[in-house]
């Protein structure tokens, strides 16, 4: 099939950038590891109480300046049996599963950002880089309070 | 003249019965977009214990689902009896039988959603669960268009036999092809309906596996965006180098595109569960790759169109480099409706192509960003171009004219819509990349900081959404006098030419075998290591919730 000069030029262009930006996204995702949240791991959604870690969520030290943050999505909380103080500097581990419906689990200012979808569990990790108020909430439609759903996260000095 | 021509009585009827449905959806749909601006910022609550998220539900469903539907098919009738003569008898009493099907279809899903049996989203994600009349509701929808495609695709296959043509008019092809990946996608939210969320509803089953039900919607919703916005293309391709006194760039290189699209729109649908467990990283960015490739077509249609527009002002005496952008018809409202959706697409698929990036999606996935982003595309682009049709579709199937009056009244209906969505989308671009949540009533979540930031965003969404109801408003109004008031006559129904210098269509574009061929092979790459693991991994299913 002819094409226009000009429209092969247009093409090739075109379809040049496309290439080196999906070759960017996936060097950062695969080389530098930065695939989106993907975790496989899964569990029975009916028996979440009963399923460690998850039968005691809430905030774990598990080294230097690093932690786990176990949180249980209900309609419509995020359960933790810790008040979530984190200290300035320190990686966290979100380990989030549902015991419901479908949840979202996003901080804002943040790019923590992830999908809790009942018998799966999801996890992200980020740094905490500066001492603030941040918020944990659902931004999936999860029924009648789904705006009611966020818990506050502090980073303490 | 071919413009003499005139679609039959009959079939002009069968379109309309379509378009006054797809209208009456816009000004329903439109109240309940005004009333969730007013909720979310604050300024209102609702009366009559009317839910948030039930309008919400109303508003996605007419406005996403009814309007395009109808619209795209009653559009679609018209075009194809246009180029390709009067419907014959069977597929034109199968086009009335998709009709009743689909609108009792649509009047039992709206039923449910009134009675607040179905507030689930027009996603409807498990395992929220609406009654089973809702989702029967949306099955009997989803077979009526089924109907209306098997009509058009009877009709092009009696025209081709009878004429013995191995290449069919432009409209009617790309009219067959919209529907034929229609077909192709909607298979997925069919199974997922059929086998999955009926029997879990009526509680023949007690457990639904969520993972593979989101992974069949998702195979449906987004070549769903390509259903809407193809016959925006037609428009722009066909009908718009005619309005303008131009001609069609290229027959095969706009045959060439539509065929992309169907290769390109179906195995993409990982790119909106990128952030979702249980599938891994890899069948993700693949999925991510073939997204991007309906970026070629997009292009090819960017040049073509600019093309005619360059060419087309030129032939008018146009001087300079861009003298003859100021040469087409601004006042013209067939032309000066598209063309602002055309121009609006430019910003509205840079945002997408934003969305489908892999781990970027991750500052932007279901915030208010992606409403944002999808006003721009469906509900400006793709929109404002069917208003633009139905301008001269309307008086053309009934026997009226487009007054000069009613180009300007159509031109600031326009104008209008551009400026409401200017505050409103932009207003929801910004303050999602701020982390503003989509899908979500007013709150402030215990004044936290943060949220309370959001608020005056929210109200610049609701005057812009305001603007945009009094558009919808004058666009009844329009509409209204298009169907019954106007002066009586003869309006053309444009459908352009090939310019001379075009090269001969290739035969092997209407391979129908051949493109379904490759479009099932790609279909099953992407798709059927990662579906088998989502079924032989799965965790122990899901029961149902009424969280509403």
């Amino acid at each position: 099939m002819h094409m226009h000069k000009l429209e092969r030029l247009w093409l090739m262009i075109g379809s040049g950038a496309l290439i080196l930006f999906l070759m960017v996204i996936g060097v950062n995702a695969f080389a530098m590891g930065h695939t989106p949240p993907s975790d496989s791991e899964i569990l029975d959604p009916t028996q979440v109480d009963l399923t460690a870690p998850f039968d005691d969520p809430g905030l774990k030290k598990i080294g230097e300046n690093e932690y786990e943050l176990v949180l249980v999505a209900q309609a419509f909380t995020f359960q933790s049996n810790d008040e979530i103080k984190i200290p300035e500097g320190a990686t966290v581990h979100f380990k989030v599963t549902s015991k419901d419906v479908v949840h979202g689990f996003q901080i804002p200012k943040t790019n923590v950002n992830m999908m809790i979808t009942p018998g799966h569990i999801n996890t992200i990790t980020h740094t905490f880089d500066e001492a603030g108020q941040f918020l944990i909430l659902c931004n999936e439609y999860c029924g009648v309070g789904h705006q009611a759903m966020g818990v506050p996260l502090e980073v303490i000095k | 003249m071919k413009n003499e021509l005139v679609v039959d009585r009959n079939d002009a009827k069968l379109s309309m019965a379509h378009l006054y449905i797809a209208f009456a959806a816009v000004l329903l749909g439109g109240i309940a977009g005004l009333l969730q601006t007013l909720v979310r910022s604050g300024t209102i609550q609702l009366p009559a214990g009317i839910g948030y998220y039930q309008l919400l539900t109303a508003h996605g469903i007419l406005l996403a689902l009814v309007f395009t539907t109808y619209f795209i098919i009653g559009f679609f009738y018209a075009g194809m009896s246009r180029t390709m003569g009067k419907f014959y008898d069977q597929p034109y009493r199968l086009g009335w039988l998709g009709y009743i099907v689909m609108t009792i279809g649509t009047a039992l899903t709206t039923v449910m959603v009134l009675l607040n049996e179905g507030t689930v989203l027009y996603t409807f994600y498990a395992p929220l669960k609406a009654s089973p009349w809702f989702y029967i509701g949306l099955t009997l929808f989803i077979v009526g268009t089924w109907l209306a495609g098997g009509a058009m695709c009877h009709q092009y296959y009696i025209w081709k036999k009878v004429t013995h043509k191995k290449i069919s008019p432009l409209f009617s092809f790309m009219a067959v092809m919209t529907m034929v990946l229609w077909f192709v996608a909607t298979i997925g939210v069919a199974v997922s309906v059929i086998f999955q969320f009926i029997p879990w509803s009526f509680g023949w089953v007690d457990e639904i596996n969520i993972l593979l039900s989101r992974t069949l919607f998702w195979y449906f919703g987004h070549p769903l965006v390509y259903f809407w916005l193809l016959p925006a293309y037609v428009c722009w391709y066909v009908i718009i180098p005619e309005i303008i006194g131009g001609k069609i760039f290229s027959d095969s290189l706009a045959r060439l595109s539509f065929v992309l699209f169907l290769l390109f729109s179906i195995p993409v649908g990982f790119h909106h569960q990128l952030l979702e467990s249980g599938i891994s990283p890899f069948w993700k960015y693949l999925q991510v790759v073939l997204t991007f490739m309906v970026i070629v077509p997009s292009l090819m249609t960017a040049f073509s169109l600019f093309a005619t527009f360059e060419i087309a002002g030129r032939k008018k005496g146009a001087k300079g480099l861009f003298g003859w952008f100021r040469a087409l018809p601004w006042k013209d409202a067939r032309f000066f409706a598209p063309m602002v959706g055309m121009l609006i697409f430019i910003p509205a698929g840079a945002g997408g192509i934003i969305n489908a990036s892999n781990q970027m999606n991750q500052i932007v996935h279901n915030t208010l960003w992606v409403t944002g982003h999808f006003h721009l595309t469906v509900a400006s682009s793709v929109a404002l171009t069917f208003f633009g049709i139905a301008y001269w579709l309307i008086p053309h199937l009934t026997g009226r004219v487009l007054t000069g009056r009613m180009h300007q009244i159509a031109n600031l209906q326009t104008i209008l819509w551009a400026v409401g969505m200017f505050f409103m989308s932009g207003a929801m671009h910004t303050v999602g990349l701020l982390g503003a949540p989509r899908r979500t009533a007013y709150t402030t979540y215990q004044e936290h900081p943060d949220a309370l930031g959001w608020i005056p965003y929210e109200v610049t969404m609701a005057v812009g959404g305001s603007i945009l109801f009094i558009a919808i408003l004058l666009l009844i109004y329009i509409i209204t006098d298009l169907a019954f008031f106007a002066p009586k006559g003869k309006e053309d129904f444009p459908i352009g030419e090939v310019a001379e210098a075009a090269e001969k269509t290739p035969v092997i574009l209407e391979n129908w075998r051949l493109w379904l061929g490759i479009a099932t092979v790609l279909i099953l790459v992407a798709y059927i290591v990662p579906v088998i693991h989502m079924i032989e991994h799965a965790p122990p299913g899901s029961p149902g919730y009424k969280f509403w």
